[in-house]
């Protein structure tokens, strides 16, 4: 049923979507640990004490759920494709591993989402030529999913539509898609009609766990794709050097007149560090420019897992980044030192660095404030910026296949909050934490009631 | 045409104009994205003819089938099309796909045109024209005049909202004031289907 007035979750820019109230109620995607038939979790999170409000499982198990998203957000407002009247109500959560997508009903209940439509592999196999669902974001005409392969697991991987009313896939969206083939992660820039896409690897690569081959070799994506968002046209590649392999989460600038965003590499073959590249347009070219490098801390080998003793040091591990609404404070994972920083980015060709906080990490275990003897595993990974850009949560696990490389004593899981004061320095909140442990699985993409800054994109300045 | 009529007319065009569906918010979305006055009053022009074009061309097809066809049949035909597209306006919300934000002005005057007959912006007004009006030339002046009123009407009104949102009250008024109008306008449709079925 069409609303009267817009969704008061819609904002026309990032600027008023910062004066958005608190966000009350955090949905996590929780993933099966052990593969061993239980399925994964969509978690309820209490954040005014960071209690677990409920946990619906899955129907069946073998889901990995990773990226999910809003049916509709902010872009409702876009001009050019107006339906404001729609509500934000449908989480759309898409299985990694299985291909299976689910649509959770929040609005009745917040804290009890229902599962609302199941939608099988089979038919995003046959109405799309994709699978391995990756990432959501809501888009003015459609909602629109990225898929990391083909039906085989092969390439090329791409993006998918999803109808807005009914959730039935619509089809592949590329109508040429020129050198893409690798795919993982996807955005635009409205006001520009452009979309961006990034490459991590296809899902045979990648579902057995990282390779040393095909990292030595080069194999991982390190390319970025633009796109022309309405022709659906592939425009240009920009190669990031294939040193730096797994281009992954891209985060453009929220103001729609701003023509730069961010991307991260999660590891340099010849260093082990990890990048962050900032592209922008520049006279009618996008270019990148590599902006941070994190160097690889030294380690003792008899603390590392058994890839990484030969190197004696921990690669960081960027897996994930987060720019706030107001385009200023980057949020930076990294996954395998256990380090999350910020960075002051109002200049995105010259970064500052503002904050940062210890947490797990492979060599260092780093404990929370608010239990300071307990030794903890992962590291920060996903993190995602409430819209005032005042809190961050984050969680420790990446990739079911991926975790117990780098964490052999396999990812205990937690989810953490750290306050990001007016400088941009980071404090972790001593009484948040949410603790996994008892659960047994591992807590992945986290979205924040009402939107929050990785899930809504703007039409307007 | 009598003065209530042109009334209507006139009160139809400031419906549409106000509709932030049928342009003046993309206007304004233009003058934000290049931070100018000047891209928004530059965007009314195509949106208000495309709107104008897809009013007189709905016209024009019904002047050609009263040309044709008994009054009575196409004052029914007429009343039967216009409610049932509101019927159908109020069931089915559909997302139109077309351009993005960089547009040309021919394309932001297809994308008004597509908006506004999507809408059944025609439809609407055409109830009116059937009260008067007889053979070619009668109903050529009155399709024409019946779009003028209805076109300069929606101007004014979609000029002054693009010019008191843009200058004024910035977009964030969006989320309180944009009322759901296609629910209004498909109730309106219905309304105008009925009183084309009673005159």
């Amino acid at each position: 049923m069409a609303l009267i007035q817009p969704d008061p979750t819609f904002y026309p820019s990032a600027r008023e979507a910062m004066a958005a109230p608190r966000e009350e109620l955090a949905y996590v995607a929780l993933l099966d640990a052990t593969g061993e038939g239980r399925p994964d979790g969509l978690a309820t999170i209490d954040l005014s004490d960071g209690s677990v409000a409920s946990v619906h499982d899955m129907s069946v198990p073998g889901d990995e759920l990773h990226h999910f998203g809003w049916n509709v957000c902010s872009s409702a407002l876009c001009p050019y494709a107006p339906h404001p009247h729609v509500e934000r109500r449908y989480l759309v959560l898409p299985g990694l591993r299985s291909s299976r997508i689910y649509i959770f009903d929040v609005k009745d209940d917040p804290r009890h989402p229902k599962l609302v439509k199941t939608i099988e592999p089979e038919t995003i196999f046959e109405k799309t030529g994709y699978s391995r669902p990756h990432t959501v974001h809501c888009g003015t005409d459609a909602v629109y999913v990225s898929a990391l392969g083909n039906v085989d697991g092969d390439a090329p991987g791409g993006v998918f539509t999803l109808d807005h009313d009914t959730f039935e896939p619509k089809g592949r969206w590329e109508v040429d898609r020129g050198s893409q083939a690798l795919h993982y992660d996807f955005w635009w820039h409205l006001g520009h009609d452009t979309m961006i896409t990034s490459e991590w690897g296809t899902p045979n690569q990648i579902e057995p766990g990282p390779s040393l081959e095909l990292l030595v070799g080069r194999e991982y994506g390190h390319r970025l794709h633009i796109w022309d968002l309405t022709k659906r046209r592939h425009l240009q590649e920009i190669d990031l050097g294939d040193q730096h392999q797994m281009a992954l989460e891209l985060r453009p600038a929220h103001d729609p007149t701003k023509t730069y965003g961010f991307v991260n590499t999660v590891i340099s073959v010849e260093d082990l560090s990890a990048n962050i590249f900032t592209w922008h347009l520049d006279g009618g070219v996008w270019k990148a420019q590599k902006i941070i490098t994190i160097p690889a801390e030294p380690a003792p080998a008899d603390l590392l897992p058994e890839p990484l003793k030969q190197f004696g040091a921990v690669p960081p591990l960027v897996t994930d980044i987060s720019l706030t609404l107001d385009d200023r404070i980057l949020l930076v994972s990294c996954w395998g030192t256990g380090e999350l920083k910020a960075y002051d980015v109002s200049d995105p060709f010259d970064p500052r660095e503002t904050g940062s906080v210890r947490i797990g990490g492979i060599a260092r275990r780093d404990p929370h404030p608010a239990s300071p003897g307990r030794a903890l595993n992962g590291g920060p990974q996903m993190v995602e910026a409430s819209r005032d850009r005042r809190r961050v949560y984050f969680t420790n696990s990446l990739y079911r296949s991926w975790d117990d490389v780098f964490y052999p004593d396999g990812v205990s899981s937690w989810m953490a909050k750290v306050d990001v004061a007016d400088d941009g320095s980071l404090t972790l909140d001593p009484a948040f934490f949410v603790d996994f442990a008892s659960d047994g699985r591992r807590a992945h993409q986290i979205r924040l009631q009402g939107g929050d800054s990785s899930s809504d994109s703007y039409c307007f300045p | 045409m009598d003065l209530t009529s042109a009334l209507v007319l006139a009160g139809l065009g400031a419906f549409h104009g106000l509709n932030p569906a049928m342009g003046w918010l993309f206007a304004v979305a233009l003058g934000l994205q290049e931070r100018s006055r000047a891209a928004v009053l530059r965007a009314l022009p195509p949106i208000v003819l495309g709107h104008a074009g897809s009013v007189l061309i709905t016209l024009a097809l019904v002047s050609a089938a009263r040309l044709a066809a008994p009054p009575k049949l196409v004052s029914y035909g007429v009343a039967a099309l216009v409610c049932g597209f509101g019927v159908w306006r109020l069931v089915r919300r559909r997302h139109p796909r077309w351009v993005g934000m960089k547009v040309s002005r021919l394309q932001l005057a297809g994308w008004s045109f597509l908006m506004a007959t999507a809408h059944g912006a025609g439809l609407m007004v055409l109830p009116i024209t059937l009260r008067a009006g007889h053979g070619t030339a009668a109903l050529v002046s009155q399709s024409l005049l019946t779009t003028a009123i209805h076109t300069l009407s929606m101007l004014a009104a979609t000029t002054a909202l693009a010019l008191v949102v843009y200058e004024r009250l910035g977009v964030a008024v969006l989320r309180k004031a944009w009322f759901n109008l296609d629910s209004v306008w498909a109730v309106a449709l219905i309304g105008a289907g009925v009183s084309a079925a009673l005159t």
